[in-house]
C-alpha cells in the first residue's frame, strides 16, 4: 500500500510514446531488427516485433528507422554532481552520504545523460577506508537532489524518490538513515592510506575495516537477543531485564545494515591481495555483506576464488594501465577473462577517470578485449540493475519497467554511433538535436549571471 | 534592567508627528498623519488622531515616517564574528563579543535600522548563538538585547542572569563554500551536512534525557534549537544547499529562516510548497564565489508572487547599514510591489525574529520605533532624517555628529590610551 | 579573381547598414541644454544627428527606439572587469601580477577577457566603455585598456590599447608587496621613485652609441612614455597623505596624474583643484571592512570636489568578494543624492570622465560625428525603481531588456 503511494508519486508525464522502427536492443531478450517500444506514463508498456506490439491510438509516434534502441545505462561508479567527494573526518566515516554533496545542475549530469546514462552510483572517493553512503539517482528532471536520489524502505525491494517518501509522511518524513537510498564506498590499496589518522598499512586498513564491521554484527547480535527476550513468555520478561537496543546513531545504523545484507557494499580494489582481503572480511562477518568489487585490475590473477564467493566486479576500462603501482597489470581483456571464470561483472566509468559520456565506448573495449557483444551490453544495463537491486524496475527493455531508454544513431559498440536520445523515468532528459554541445563539449561557457 | 533603563529614558508627556506621510505598513499609507507616542509607546498613528492634551506637537510636513527598519542579518559591533573551535559551537555567544560602543552600530542607526539581529559569520557550520538588539542609546549590550523567557522542556525557573533565562537571539547555522576547508572544518558538503545532521541529532537526544545540564553549554543551544524555542538563521546560496536545509528541517522540525538564498529563483515552487522564510541579501552584481553568481534582484518579486516570507538584510559589512532602504528600492526595480519591499524590512523582518507583536508597524501598543524620511522611502533621493527608538531620537542627520555619520568620515582618535596595539582582534 | 573582385566592389557599397532612431522624452547629450522630445540618428556606429525630435530626420529602414530619458553610454574610469570573473578563483582571476613591486611592462589588453560575465552585467546597466586594468595593490603596475563594452574581438574594440600607467599607494603595497619592499608608506613611495628614476636614466641613456645603448626594456619604455608626456597615471590612493604623496611625485618627475579611488580626497578639495588633478571616485558605497584605508570616506566625496572644482568621474575598481563589480550608475547615484545632483552626476558618468580619460573626442556625449554609444533608460536613470532598457555600443544595440 505504501509503495503504491510512492509509485504514483514518481510518475512523471502522462504522455503515451510508441517509438517505431528502431532495431531494439531489450537485453533480457533477443534483439528485434524493425521493433516498436511503447511507453505510457513513464512506464514501458510494450516491447516487441512491428505487427506485434499494438500501438495505442493516442500514442505520438516517434518514427525511429535506422536507429538503435537499448535500456537506459547504469553506471555503478562515479563522482559526478560537481561536489567535493573526499571527507577527511576519519578512516571510517559511515554517516557522511554522497547525497549532501550532488548538485543537480552540476554540467556533469547533463553530461552523464548525454552519454546514455539513466541511473548512477554517485560515489565518496576512495581516500578513506569507509568514505561514506552512495547515491543512487535517477537522471531523472529534477530541480533538488530528493527528486534524483532513488530510496527503499529495507524491508521492500520497490526503489521511488526520497521526496516522494518525504511526501508519503509528511508529518514524520523518515530519517535519512533508516531508508536505503545508496550504498557505502569502501577502498583498500594505496588510496586509503597515510594521510592523518589515516592507517599505513594494509593491515591497518584490514584492522579498521574489521573493527567497523564487527560494530555492526555487534549491533544485530544486540537486537537479535532482545526479539529473543521479546518472544519470550511473561515470567521469563519480568524475571529478566529487556537487553538493551542499540542506540539509534546515524552511523552505526549503516553498519548493521551493510552487515545485514541491507546496504550494499562497493568495494574500491586494484590489486589481487587486496581484492582477497575484501573477500576475507565478507567472510568473516558471516558472509552476508553485499559486497560488489569495483575496478579489479589484478581480478584476472584470482578470477576463481572471486567467482567462488559470488562476488561481482565492476571494472573500469582504460586505454592504457598505469598511474599507480597497483593498476600497473590492467589489461582490457581483464572483463572476458572474469566472464569465463563464472564471475558477474559490470563495466563503469568512475567519471572523472573517464568520461561518463564515453560508456558505450568502455563496453566496446571491453568487446575488444575479447568479451562477447551482448554480454557487454548486459555489462552496462541488467547487469549493474541486479547489483543495485533494481532489476524489478529498470535495465532492461521489459514491459512494466520504467521508461528508461536511449536512441542511438547506430549500433550500440559502433564508435560511429551517437546518443540520439535519452530517457530517464519518462522524462526526455537529452536531445542531440538540441543538446549537442553537452555531448561535444564546447558547452562550458559561463552563464550569465545573476538570474538573466 | 530593561525595567530601568525605560524608566528613566521615556517621555513622560505624550508627544504628536504631525503632517507627515505614514507608512504603518499594517494598513495603508496615511497622507498628512499623525503619529503619537507615549512612555516608549506607540499611542496612535493614522489620520483623523486626537492628539492628547498636553502633548508636544512636531511638525513633519512634507516629511514620509515608517517603521524602524529591522534587519535579521548583520556584523556590526567590531568584528570577531567566526572562531574556529569547532565547526559546530552552539555553546558561543555573539552578545560576548559585541562592542556597542563601535561606530558601525551608529551608522546603523542612521540607515533607519532600530532592530537588528547581529550574528557569527559563516566560517562554522553552526557558528554559535546570535544577539537581537535594540538600537537604544546603551553603553552595554545587555541593555539592547531583545529576550524571550525560555519555556518548557528549558525553562529555568530560577532567578538567575538574564541569558539563563531567556533566549535573546537565534542560532546562526551556514552551508555551502564557506564553512568548508579551513582547520578541522569538513572539506566538502557531504561531511557538512553530516556533522550538522549529527549535532541535531544530538540536540533531539539531550532533550530527551530530560532538561539538560544548564552548564553543558553546546547541549543547551542544541536543545533550544530543536525544540524550536531558538531559530537558526542559515545561511544558503545554492539550490543543493537550499534543498540540504529543507531536508534537516523535514527531519528534524527546526524552526528555520533561510539567509541570503542566492538561487532561490530557480526552487521557487519547492520553497512555496511548505513556506520557508527567506532572509534575502540584495546586492549590486552577482559573483565573487562561485555559489554567488546566479543571485538574482527578482528573487524578491518571485517569492512574493509565490506566497512565501520575504525581507532583506544587509548582511553588514557586506552592505551598508545606511543603505538599507536601498536594498527594497532594488527590490521593486526587479519587480517586487513596494508594499512588499517596504514590508520586508520591517514587519516581516520582525515576525521572522518573532518580535512582531512590539516591532515592525506604526500599530499602537508596538515600540515607537521610527523612521522620518525626507522623501519616499524606495526613492534614491531620500534621506534618513531621524531615527526613534522607543520614543527617543537615536540619530537626527541636523547636528554635526548626524550628519557625519550620515555621509562618512571617521572621527579622529583622541585618546591616546586606544591607540595601543594588543596584537590582533 | 572574379569572386573576389565582387566581395571587394559589395564591401565598399553602404546599404544604410545599422540605422537607430533613438527617441527620447528627456535626451541628456551633454553637449547643450536637455533636449525636451528629442532625438538622435545613428548610421554605421555614429551618431549623424541630434536634436529636437521634429528636426532629426527618419530614414527608411531605420529601427526606432523610445524611451523616458537617453544619456551618453556610461563611462566606468577604472575598472577590473575584464580581467576578473565571477568565480574568482585561480582560472578567472588576471587583475594581478604578484611577483614583483614594479611591472610596467604588463597589458591589460593582454589579459582582457571580453566575454566575462562580469562585463556583461555592467554592460546591461548601461556601462558602454570601461577603462580596465590591473587591481590596486602594485606599486608600479601595467597599462590600462580603454575598451568598448562589446563582445568582439579585442583588436575591434579597442579605443586605447595602453592608456594610462597604474601605480598604487596606501594599504594595498603593504599588504601585497610586503616582502618585496613595501611594508611601509615609504617602502612603496621609494620603489615607485626608484623605477622612474631608473627610466629617466635608460632614456638618457638610449641616445648614446648603439654599444653604449641599454637593452630594450619595455617596462622602462612604458615609463618614458609617462616622463616624456605621451601618457598620463592612474594613481590609486585613499588616504590623504597618500593623496598627497602621489602629487608630490608628480611634482618632482613631471607627469600627469588621475587619483583613482580618493576616499579622503574631499578632505584636500582646494588642493586638488589647485593643481588641476581630477579625481575618479569609487568606491562610493565603501564597505567599512577594517579600520583601514577608507574608512573616512564619505558619500558627499564627489560632491566636495565638484564644489571645489576639482574634476570627478566615477570607477568601480576591484572588488575581491562578493559582489564582484561594482555598478558605477548605482554607486553615482548614491554621491548624486548626496550632494552632487542629477545634473553634475550624469556628467561625470559621461563627459567628464570621458574628458578624464582622453577619449572625449570619441565619446561621452550624444554630438554628431562622435561613437553612437548611448542608453535610454524609462525613468529618472539613477531612481531604484528605474531601468536601463536599451544599450547601444558603437551603433550596436547591446542589451535590450530592461535592467
Amino acid at each position: 500500500m505504501v509503495s503504491a503511494v510512492l509509485a504514483v508519486a514518481s510518475v512523471a508525464h502522462a504522455a503515451t510514446i510508441a517509438f517505431v522502427g528502431a532495431t531494439v536492443h531489450p537485453v533480457d531478450g533477443p534483439r528485434l531488427d524493425d521493433g516498436v517500444v511503447v511507453v505510457d506514463t513513464g512506464v514501458l508498456t510494450a516491447v516487441g516485433p512491428r505487427g506485434s506490439v499494438v500501438v495505442p491510438d493516442h500514442a505520438t509516434v516517434v518514427d525511429v528507422t535506422g536507429k538503435h534502441i537499448i535500456p537506459g545505462l547504469i553506471d555503478l561508479h562515479s563522482h559526478i554532481g560537481g561536489g567535493r567527494l573526499h571527507e577527511a573526518l576519519d578512516p571510517v566515516q559511515p554517516g557522511i552520504s554522497a547525497a549532501d554533496a550532488i548538485d543537480p545542475s552540476h554540467i556533469s549530469i547533463a553530461r552523464a545523460r548525454s552519454g546514455g546514462i539513466t541511473t548512477v552510483n554517485v560515489m565518496p572517493g576512495s581516500g578513506k577506508l569507509m568514505g561514506g553512503q552512495t547515491a543512487y539517482l535517477s537522471l531523472r528532471e529534477a530541480a533538488v537532489v530528493d527528486d534524483l536520489l532513488l530510496c527503499r524502505d529495507p524491508d521492500t525491494t520497490v526503489w521511488s524518490p526520497a521526496s516522494a517518501f518525504d511526501a508519503a509522511t509528511p508529518d514524520a518524513p523518515p530519517a535519512r538513515h533508516r531508508l536505503v537510498c545508496g550504498g557505502v564506498k569502501m577502498a583498500n590499496g594505496t588510496n586509503p592510506q597515510g594521510n592523518g589518522s589515516d592507517p599505513r598499512t594494509r593491515m591497518g586498513s584490514a584492522y579498521l575495516q574489521r573493527t567497523a564491521l564487527m560494530k555492526g554484527v555487534d549491533r544485530l547480535e544486540q537486537r537479535a537477543l532482545r526479539a529473543d527476550w521479546e518472544a519470550r513468555g511473561w515470567w521469563h520478561r519480568w524475571r529478566n531485564d529487556a537487553p538493551e537496543l542499540p542506540e539509534d546513531d546515524p552511523s552505526e545504523a549503516i553498519l548493521e545494515q551493510v552487515v545485514a545484507g541491507e546496504r550494499a557494499v562497493h568495494f574500491h580494489s586494484h590489486r589481487a591481495d587486496d581484492m582477497v582481503t575484501a573477500l576475507r572480511l565478507r567472510e568473516e562477518v558471516g558472509g552476508t555483506l553485499d559486497l560488489v568489487l569495483h575496478h579489479g585490475s589484478e581480478g584476472f590473477k584470482v578470477a576463481e576464488e572471486v567467482a567462488a564467493a559470488g562476488v561481482p566486479v565492476a571494472i573500469n576500462v582504460l586505454d592504457t594501465p598505469g598511474g599507480k603501482e597497483e593498476t600497473l597489470e590492467r589489461r582490457l581483456e581483464n572483463p572476458a577473462h572474469l566472464v569465463q571464470a563464472g564471475v558477474t561483472i559490470a563495466i563503469i566509468t568512475d567519471d572523472p577517470v573517464q568520461d561518463s559520456r564515453l560508456l558505450l565506448r568502455s563496453a566496446g573495449l571491453a568487446m575488444r578485449g575479447g568479451l562477447d557483444p551482448d554480454a557487454a551490453l548486459r555489462a552496462i544495463t541488467l547487469t549493474p540493475a541486479e547489483l543495485l537491486g533494481m532489476a524489478g524496475q529498470t535495465g532492461s527493455l521489459t514491459p512494466g519497467k520504467d521508461a528508461d531508454l536511449v536512441v542511438l544513431s547506430g549500433p550500440p559498440l559502433s564508435v560511429w554511433s551517437r546518443v540520439e536520445q535519452t530517457w530517464a523515468d519518462g522524462d526526455k532528459v537529452f536531445d542531440l538535436a538540441t543538446d549537442r554541445l553537452v555531448q561535444d563539449g564546447g558547452d562550458a561557457v559561463d552563464a550569465p549571471l545573476g538570474g538573466r | 534592567m530593561m525595567w530601568a533603563w525605560l524608566a528613566l529614558s521615556a517621555h513622560a508627556a505624550p508627544v504628536a508627528y504631525v503632517g507627515a506621510t505614514l507608512h504603518p505598513v499594517d494598513g495603508p499609507v496615511v497622507e498628512d498623519g499623525v503619529l503619537v507616542v507615549e512612555d516608549g509607546k506607540i499611542l496612535a498613528a493614522g489620520t483623523g488622531v486626537v492628539v492628547p492634551a498636553g502633548a508636544s506637537v512636531v511638525d513633519l510636513s512634507g516629511r514620509h515616517v515608517i517603521p524602524g527598519l529591522v534587519d535579521t542579518h548583520s556584523h556590526v559591533g567590531g568584528g570577531g564574528y567566526n572562531d574556529a573551535l569547532k565547526p559546530v559551537q552552539p555553546g558561543l555567544s555573539v552578545i560576548d563579543t559585541i562592542d556597542v560602543s563601535h561606530e558601525s552600530v551608529q551608522r546603523v542607526r542612521a540607515g533607519g535600522v532600530t532592530t537588528a539581529n547581529v550574528m557569527p559569520g559563516s566560517g562554522k557550520l553552526m557558528g554559535g548563538q546570535t544577539a537581537y538588539l535594540k538600537l537604544r542609546d546603551a553603553s552595554t549590550v545587555d541593555d539592547m538585547l531583545l529576550c524571550t523567557p525560555r519555556t518548557e522542556p528549558l525553562e529555568v525557573p530560577d532567578d538567575g542572569p538574564l541569558r539563563r533565562t531567556h533566549v535573546c537571539g537565534g542560532m546562526k547555522m551556514a552551508n555551502g563554500t564557506n564553512p568548508q576547508g579551513a582547520g578541522s572544518d569538513p572539506k566538502s558538503r557531504m561531511g557538512a551536512a553530516f556533522l550538522q545532521r549529527t549535532a541535531l541529532a544530538e540536540g533531539v537526544e539531550a532533550l530527551a534525557d530530560g532538561p539538560p545540564d544548564a552548564h553543558d553549554l553546546d547541549a543547551l543551544g542544541l536543545a533550544e534549537v530543536v525544540s524550536g524555542q531558538r531559530t537558526v538563521h542559515f545561511h544558503t546560496h545554492r539550490t543543493d544547499d537550499i534543498a540540504t536545509i529543507l531536508q534537516l528541517r523535514r527531519e528534524f522540525g527546526i524552526d528555520v529562516v533561510l539567509h541570503h538564498v542566492s538561487e532561490a529563483w530557480k526552487v521557487v515552487d519547492i520553497l512555496a510548497a511548505d513556506p520557508v522564510p527567506c532572509s534575502l541579501i540584495i546586492i549590486d552584481a552577482p559573483g565573487g564565489k562561485q555559489e554567488a553568481q546566479q543571485l538574482a534582484l527578482h528573487n524578491g518579486a518571485l517569492l512574493e508572487q509565490a506566497g512565501v516570507p520575504v525581507a532583506f538584510h544587509t548582511d553588514d559589512p557586506i552592505t551598508d547599514s545606511r543603505l538599507f532602504l536601498r536594498s527594497a528600492g532594488l527590490a521593486v526595480r526587479a519587480g517586487m510591489s513596494p508594499e512588499g519591499a517596504l514590508a520586508a524590512v520591517t514587519l516581516v523582518p520582525a515576525q521572522m525574529m518573532r518580535l512582531d507583536d512590539r516591532i515592525g508597524s506604526l500599530t499602537p501598543g508596538k515600540d515607537a520605533d521610527f523612521v522620518v524620511l525626507s522623501g519616499p522611502p524606495l526613492s534614491v533621493w531620500s534621506t534618513v532624517e531621524q531615527t526613534y527608538v522607543e520614543g527617543v531620537a537615536v540619530f537626527d542627520r541636523r547636528t554635526e555628529e548626524g550628519q557625519r555619520l550620515a555621509t562618512g568620515g571617521a572621527p579622529e582618535v583622541t585618546d591616546p590610551d586606544l591607540l595601543h596595539a594588543h596584537g590582533g582582534d | 579573381m572574379g569572386p573576389f573582385l565582387v566581395a571587394s566592389l559589395m564591401v565598399g557599397v553602404s546599404h544604410g547598414a545599422d540605422i537607430l532612431r533613438i527617441e527620447g522624452n528627456r535626451v541628456h547629450t551633454m553637449a547643450g541644454p536637455v533636449l525636451d522630445d528629442g532625438a538622435v540618428l545613428v548610421e554605421d556606429g555614429r551618431i549623424v544627428a541630434v536634436g529636437p525630435a521634429a528636426d532629426v530626420p527618419t530614414p527608411e529602414g531605420a529601427t526606432v527606439v523610445r524611451g523616458a530619458v537617453v544619456t551618453p553610454g556610461l563611462i566606468d574610469g577604472w575598472t577590473t572587469a575584464g580581467l576578473t570573473g565571477p568565480r574568482n578563483h585561480g582560472p578567472d582571476q588576471d587583475h594581478a601580477e604578484p611577483n614583483a613591486p614594479v611591472r610596467p611592462e604588463l597589458r591589460a589588453v593582454d589579459a582582457y577577457h571580453p566575454r566575462d560575465p562580469l562585463l556583461d552585467w555592467i554592460r546591461g546597466y548601461g556601462v558602454t566603455t570601461v577603462n580596465a586594468g590591473p587591481s590596486p595593490g602594485q606599486p608600479v603596475s601595467g597599462r590600462t585598456f580603454i575598451a568598448e563594452n562589446r563582445v568582439d574581438r579585442v583588436s575591434a574594440i579597442a579605443l586605447e590599447s595602453d592608456a594610462f600607467v597604474v601605480f598604487s599607494l596606501g594599504d594595498g603595497p603593504k599588504s601585497r608587496f610586503k616582502n618585496q619592499g613595501s611594508a611601509s608608506r615609504m617602502g612603496a613611495a621609494a620603489t615607485i621613485r626608484q623605477a622612474l628614476t631608473d627610466a629617466r636614466d635608460y632614456a638618457a641613456r638610449r641616445s648614446l652609441p648603439a654599444a653604449d645603448r641599454p637593452a630594450p626594456d619595455l617596462g622602462k619604455e612604458a615609463l618614458v612614455d609617462l616622463l616624456e608626456g605621451r601618457r598620463s597615471a592612474i594613481v590609486h590612493a585613499h588616504r590623504a597623505d597618500d593623496i598627497d604623496t602621489a602629487l608630490r611625485l608628480a611634482d618632482e618627475f613631471g607627469f600627469s596624474l588621475v587619483i583613482a579611488g580618493g576616499a579622503e580626497a574631499w578632505l584636500m578639495a582646494d588642493t586638488l583643484a589647485e593643481a588641476e588633478v581630477p579625481v575618479l571616485v569609487g568606491p562610493v558605497m565603501a564597505r567599512s571592512w577594517r579600520d583601514g584605508e577608507q574608512r573616512n570616506s564619505s558619500f558627499a566625496c564627489a560632491s566636495i570636489l565638484a564644489d571645489a572644482g576639482v574634476q570627478v568621474g566615477f570607477m568601480s575598481g576591484y572588488e575581491g568578494y562578493v559582489p564582484k563589480v561594482r555598478v558605477v550608475l548605482w554607486e553615482a547615484a548614491i554621491a548624486g543624492a548626496h550632494g552632487l545632483g542629477s545634473d553634475r552626476t550624469l556628467s561625470a558618468l559621461t563627459i567628464d570622465v570621458a574628458r578624464i580619460l582622453g577619449i572625449d573626442d570619441r565619446t561621452g556625449s550624444l554630438e554628431a560625428g562622435k561613437r553612437a554609444d548611448l542608453v535610454v533608460y524609462d525613468g529618472d536613470p539613477f531612481e531604484y525603481a528605474s531601468h536601463a532598457c536599451t544599450v547601444v555600443v558603437g551603433g550596436t544595440v547591446v542589451s535590450d531588456t530592461c535592467r
